[in-house]
């Protein structure tokens, strides 16, 4: 099992305020990774570093060090645009644009130089099989993709991650806008995806992260309202021999 | 003493009802000025159709002093200028739009925000003035031609009143625009630039034509500035050079000829006609505004 992002003492900060404390942990490859906790607990602060997100949001700050395949995310010579491809993102709300379905899809490898994808019909294609979309859209690419339901909106944005073949897609709770079917079918999706990508998945629905991940991250404040990892490993495990008492307390309900 | 209840209600309601109709009366005499308006320059100006040939009203010569009333030299005038200033003021405004949205750092922002307000309160005259000092020689110097009161002279004072308009509203269309989408735009691997451009601007389109909508109804109409500079000759603006010879606008004939004018004449009428046309195309344009405006609100509502 090889760790596809080593994170080691890291800690957030918007402008005075510290969002996570020393968070360390190894990420593996072609794995769902589940991060979970009550709102406020840094989760998705914790994903944004691992694709700079977090430098678009002012006077944030981090310390501590990031690593993708032993690279360091914020080294110098780390270029955010070539991380960014490379780490996608799928946001809580879906996000596309404004546009038709099909530019939607083409819009990371035509902003990327679109020949290294190949043929752009086809990238759009495959990536919209492979967000299982294909067969609902093929009929109205040009339509406006806001004329999507939400569930096939979420599936778009997903589409349009992998259309510049990611090597990680993180999703910030990507089904909590959706309806239950609409959620199965993204979890059924992820499913999918791992076989190739590696998925990293916040999210506060625990159930869902019991079906979907091979490993679990649960986040919490400690006393001083800091976000910190207090426990990780397995899923099975955090789920059914959790070592600290707060990850019991969480997961059986008693909080959160 | 203790009142029924009627009796207190009845003022309330004796004044809720004079406020209602208070309120009706001024909204709906907005309406009512608009249509007395047009029906006063559609009676002053339809007698023009009967009293000349349509072949002369629509003509290329105007010399009214001896019969001729072509308005299609001053309508040409009109439209070569305003287009011009709207392709002129276009990039501008958007690029300033972009400048004060999206890129300039905050303070910059609140310095320039009324900057651009106070611009668009500048008297044309004084904009025309400035325009007939510096501008007009500039012009003929730097281009080498005979006078520096042409179209295209118009047409950079006109842009540059269009200017603060097209900003404004397009600044605000920018702002509209869901961080949600610059955000999925970064996280693609797109640029600060990539994402402004194939993005944000974009999605802020409806807007941004309104905005253009509404600086063109403000250059079309605009008469001051514009009569002070761009020559005044009601020659045909035909030819790749016509931006750079004398013009002149359908507003600035009407606002020079109309003081001399005997009330009642075939000149009266024509002139009276032209505003008929002026007044159609600004309502056409703000139409178009108003139209765009809605979709994007109803675009809105759809999120």
């Amino acid at each position: 099992m090889s760790a596809k992002f080593a994170v080691r003492d890291l800690d957030v900060f918007y402008g005075r305020k510290q969002a996570l404390r020393k968070v360390s942990l190894e990420i593996p490859e072609h794995q769902i990774t589940a991060l979970i906790g009550p709102s406020g607990c840094g989760k998705s602060s914790f994903l944004r570093c691992l694709n700079r997100m977090n430098d678009t949001i002012p006077n944030s700050r981090i310390t501590g060090q990031a690593f993708l395949d032993e690279r360091d995310i914020y080294g110098t010579d780390m270029d955010v645009v070539e991380l960014r491809r490379r780490v996608g993102m799928v946001f809580q709300r879906p996000n596309p644009f404004p546009q038709s379905i099909y530019d939607n899809v083409a819009f990371g490898p035509r902003v990327l130089g679109a020949r290294q994808f190949g043929r752009l019909d086809e990238v759009v294609e495959t990536s919209l099989r492979g967000a299982s979309l294909w067969d609902e859209v093929k009929d109205v690419l040009h339509h406006n993709a806001l004329s999507l339901s939400l569930g096939q909106q979420q599936r778009l944005c997903i589409a349009r991650v992998i259309a510049v073949r990611p090597e990680v897609i993180l999703m910030d709770e990507p089904a909590s806008a959706l309806d239950p079917i609409a959620t199965l079918k993204i979890e059924d999706l992820m499913h999918a995806l791992v076989e190739d990508y590696t998925i990293i998945i916040v999210t506060h629905n625990m159930q869902q992260a019991a079906r979907v991940s091979e490993q679990t991250a649960f986040f919490m404040v400690d006393d001083d309202q800091v976000g910190v990892l207090v426990e990780y490993g397995p899923t099975r495990e955090i789920f059914t021999h959790p070592r600290d008492a707060r990850t019991e307390g969480y997961v059986t309900g008693r909080f959160g | 003493m203790m009142t029924s209840p009627v009796d207190r209600r009845e003022p309330i309601k004796l004044g809720a009802f004079l406020i209602e109709w208070f309120v009706r009366l001024a909204g709906l005499s907005t309406i009512g000025f608009v249509i007395l308006i047009f029906f006063f320059l559609l009676r002053e100006g339809i007698p023009a159709l009967f009293e000349v040939p349509l072949s002369n009203l629509f003509g290329t010569a105007w010399y009214p002093t001896f019969g001729y009333y072509g308005t299609i030299p001053l309508i040409l005038g009109s439209l070569l200028v305003t287009l011009t200033a709207v392709v002129i003021a276009l990039p501008l405004g958007i690029a300033s739009a972009v400048f004060v949205r999206e890129v300039a750092p905050n303070w910059v922002r609140e310095v320039l925000k009324p900057l651009i307000e106070v611009l668009a309160g500048i008297p044309s005259v004084v904009l025309g003035f400035f325009g007939m000092t510096i501008l007009v020689p500039a012009i003929r110097t730097l281009l080498n031609i005979p006078t520096g009161l042409t179209a295209f002279s118009g047409a950079l004072v006109l842009a540059y009143m269009a200017l603060p308009t097209i900003i404004s509203v397009a600044e605000d269309a920018l702002d509209a625009v869901p961080k949600s989408y610059r955000d999925a735009g970064l996280a693609m691997g797109a640029t600060r630039w990539q994402t402004i451009w194939r993005v944000v601007v974009p999605a802020a389109r409806s807007g941004i034509v309104t905005a253009v909508m509404l600086g063109l109804g403000r250059a079309i109409g605009e008469t001051m500035a514009v009569m002070m500079i761009t020559g005044n000759a009601a020659r045909m603006p035909l030819g790749l050079d016509a931006l750079f010879k004398p013009v002149r606008t359908m507003t600035a004939t009407v606002a020079a000829e109309m003081g001399e004018v005997a009330q009642g004449s075939v000149h009266y009428h024509v002139l009276f006609g032209i505003g008929i046309i002026l007044f159609l195309v600004t309502f056409v344009i703000n139409l178009f505004a108003a139209k765009s405006i809605f979709k994007k609100r109803y675009r809105g509502g759809l999120r």
